[in-house]
């Protein structure tokens, strides 16, 4: 039977929620009994859900009803311990650590277990601390830092035993076996105490790393609460997406000027509301691979973009929660239609702003022409123009030639002053350029060819051809 | 559809705002029509009423060495901040045009800020000055300070303004 009690119900579904494994939890309800880290953890298969990648994790509760479970997706690494209470505290590794002593041939009759951590755990307890204070607060119960369980002793007390155990050695202070635990992926996340608390980090000529779990520990008792959640971003979920906008008043981003809002709405922000609340997030960083003008439709399969949200209180979500996220965007504004809602990591954005340099798009344009045209008029070659930068930009932008090509072009006559044109055209072409001739400063534009003014009435973009987010199946 | 007689906003029309500048340093009629895009930049290029572009004149040369040391045509910016452009006042000369009847013009800046190009095309083919003015015949594109974007044309005519200095300038019957 598990120590929880019903005052710790809301600190274990928040810990749960946010992925944290059962010996954490047990850590941070302040559970002192050796035994409750010592005991095995199952995590069984859910036969309900034929996903084979969803596995959910059932914690007894004893005396109280029911279970409280948590969904766990493919990530299952607890984001505070960073999976040091979980696999690495079962029978298999103990066996492991004792195999490697035994090897050595060393002997003894009694160890003792000491444990080095790297100092990025001290930065992920300290924002979980953070985290569960608050919910402790809000049911104002009393709960101070000291009394949480350290990670340290919750390793040593599932794993010390069964070390001894296999070794047959007691356990006591003569031989010490040491584990060393090392995260290279997470080393960063204590960099951003170096600005706030410069004077705790000092270069000194034996260590490797100004980032001492020493120093770091140091740092995390110096910074304000507030500077410390403003600056973490260990935490932090990015989930891609593509999107299609079907309105031609829309900007991507927000549109202000002079702290003034020229236009209402952005592709951004409908998209974000949604998921800063399910994922209960603090704020966001919005990319895409390119970008469209306010006027300009996005159809076709959508263009690639990732939504960073910072600080999610919570974090896991199956696949089914996910469609559900992107059926509530979807049902929110018919100005823009999400599709692929997939959480993935950080290091996926790179793959996204490819599509931007090096990947061809697709257009369809409504042209104007001011001379009278029949559809012999309508004849295209292959085409390479030269773009000075457009005037439009030109204000934001460097001043230079861009050699351009058009892959391909088609049309679709509509009437003497009217066609549809189909390009497909390099990444970076500025299509309204190409068609009215931005003062001469596209050449060759279509003005030239077609040996008429020409203006463009509508743009639309068909395709962005960047095979990239996968496409999720409906 | 919309019919080719009602037509559709022209780019000017649709990203740009005219102002006007008349009788630049007292020379009757030689207006300059400065085209400024909503994001400050500005085009200037010859008013229908300069007389460069009356009675049929033809351009015999056109010469951005405008002094000993200073060429319109050596300018050159780069990046973002359009670092090294010459910077101008209203009445920096930025070209003079001389037609085939001899007559001389100088066309001015009109408004401060940092030359960022002229336009090397009418160079080569003068007559595209005379047919588009007021799009590939363009002279200059300047950027004037951020801080001076919206001061920048306060000595400028708008174009209702500018309509009505034309009217005055018919009914006096001035030759241009």
């Amino acid at each position: 039977m598990l120590s929880f009690k019903e005052k710790d119900r809301p600190i274990v579904r928040k810990l749960l929620c946010a992925g944290c494994c059962v010996r954490c939890v047990l850590r941070f309800c302040c559970v002192g009994t050796c035994s409750a880290y010592r005991r095995s953890y199952e995590v069984s298969h859910d036969p309900e859900n034929h996903l084979p990648t969803n596995k959910r994790l059932r914690i007894d509760e004893g005396s109280t009803e029911g279970s409280v479970t948590a969904a766990q997706t493919d990530s299952d690494i607890c984001p505070v311990c960073l999976g040091v209470l979980q696999d690495f505290c079962e029978p298999t590794f103990a066996k492991q650590v004792s195999d490697a002593v035994k090897n050595q041939q060393y002997e003894f009759d009694s160890l003792v277990l000491t444990v080095s951590l790297p100092a990025q755990l001290s930065v992920r307890e300290h924002s979980c601390w953070l985290h569960v204070k608050k919910e402790i607060r809000e049911k104002s119960m009393c709960l101070g830092k000291e009394d949480v369980i350290q990670v340290k002793d919750a390793f040593k007390w599932a794993v010390q035993g069964k070390i001894g155990q296999e070794l047959g050695a007691a356990v006591l202070s003569s031989c010490e076996v040491s584990v060393g635990f090392m995260h290279p992926e997470t080393e960063e996340d204590c960099h951003f105490l170096a600005n706030t608390c410069p004077d705790c980090f000092k270069p000194t000529k034996n260590k490797a790393s100004i980032f001492t779990r020493m120093a770091v520990v140091k740092a995390l008792e110096k910074i304000s609460e507030e500077k410390f959640s403003r600056s973490v971003f260990s935490i932090s979920e990015t989930s891609y997406c593509r999107y299609n906008k079907f309105s031609r008043e829309l900007p991507q981003t927000p549109w202000v000027i002079d702290g003034e809002r020229r236009m209402d709405g952005s592709v951004e922000e409908l998209i974000a509301a949604p998921l800063l609340s399910s994922f209960r997030a603090d704020g966001f960083n919005f990319s895409s691979s390119g970008r469209e003008d306010v006027d300009v439709r996005t159809l076709g399969n959508g263009r690639p973009f990732a939504v960073e949200l910072l600080n999610p209180h919570r974090a896991k979500f199956n696949r089914t929660e996910i469609k559900q996220l992107q059926e509530t965007i979807n049902q929110s504004s018919d100005k823009i239609r999400v599709r692929d809602l997939q959480i993935v990591t950080r290091e996926a954005t790179s793959r996204m702003k490819e599509g931007e340099e090096e990947k061809t798009k697709t257009y369809s344009a409504l042209i104007w022409t001011q001379k009278a045209i029949d559809s012999t008029d309508l004849e295209f070659l292959d085409l390479k123009i030269a773009q000075k930068t457009p005037l439009r930009v030109l204000h934001r932008r460097p001043l230079a030639v861009r050699p351009r090509l058009i892959h391909s072009m088609s049309s679709i006559y509509l009437d003497r002053h009217h066609f549809t044109l189909k390009l497909c055209t390099q990444a970076g072409t500025y299509i309204k350029e190409f068609v009215h001739g931005d003062f001469g400063r596209t050449k060759p534009n279509l003005c030239d060819l077609m040996k008429t003014n020409a203006d463009i009435l509508e743009l639309d973009v068909e395709s962005v051809d960047i095979d990239w987010p996968p496409a999720i199946p409906d | 559809m919309e019919d080719s007689e009602k037509k559709a906003p022209s780019v000017i029309d649709r990203y740009f705002t005219r102002w006007y500048k008349t009788d630049l340093k007292g020379k009757a009629c030689e207006d300059h029509c400065i085209l400024q895009h909503s994001n400050r930049i500005c085009v200037i290029t010859l008013a229908e009423s300069h007389p460069i572009l009356q009675n049929g004149r033809k351009i015999k040369n056109i010469n951005y060495q405008i002094s000993d040391g200073c060429s319109r045509l050596k300018n050159k910016v780069s990046g973002k901040s359009k670092r090294g452009g010459q910077f101008l006042t209203e009445f920096a000369p930025l070209c003079r045009i001389t037609c085939t009847d001899e007559q001389e013009y100088t066309i001015f800046s009109c408004i401060r800020g940092r030359l960022l190009e002229v336009n090397e095309a009418i160079l080569n083919k003068p007559d595209l000055l005379l047919e588009k003015p007021s799009t590939e015949g363009y002279i200059a594109v300047i950027l004037p300070k951020f801080e001076e974007s919206k001061s920048v044309t306060e000595g400028l005519l708008t174009r209702e303004r500018y309509e009505e200095v034309l009217t005055k300038r018919n009914q006096q019957e001035e030759p241009c």
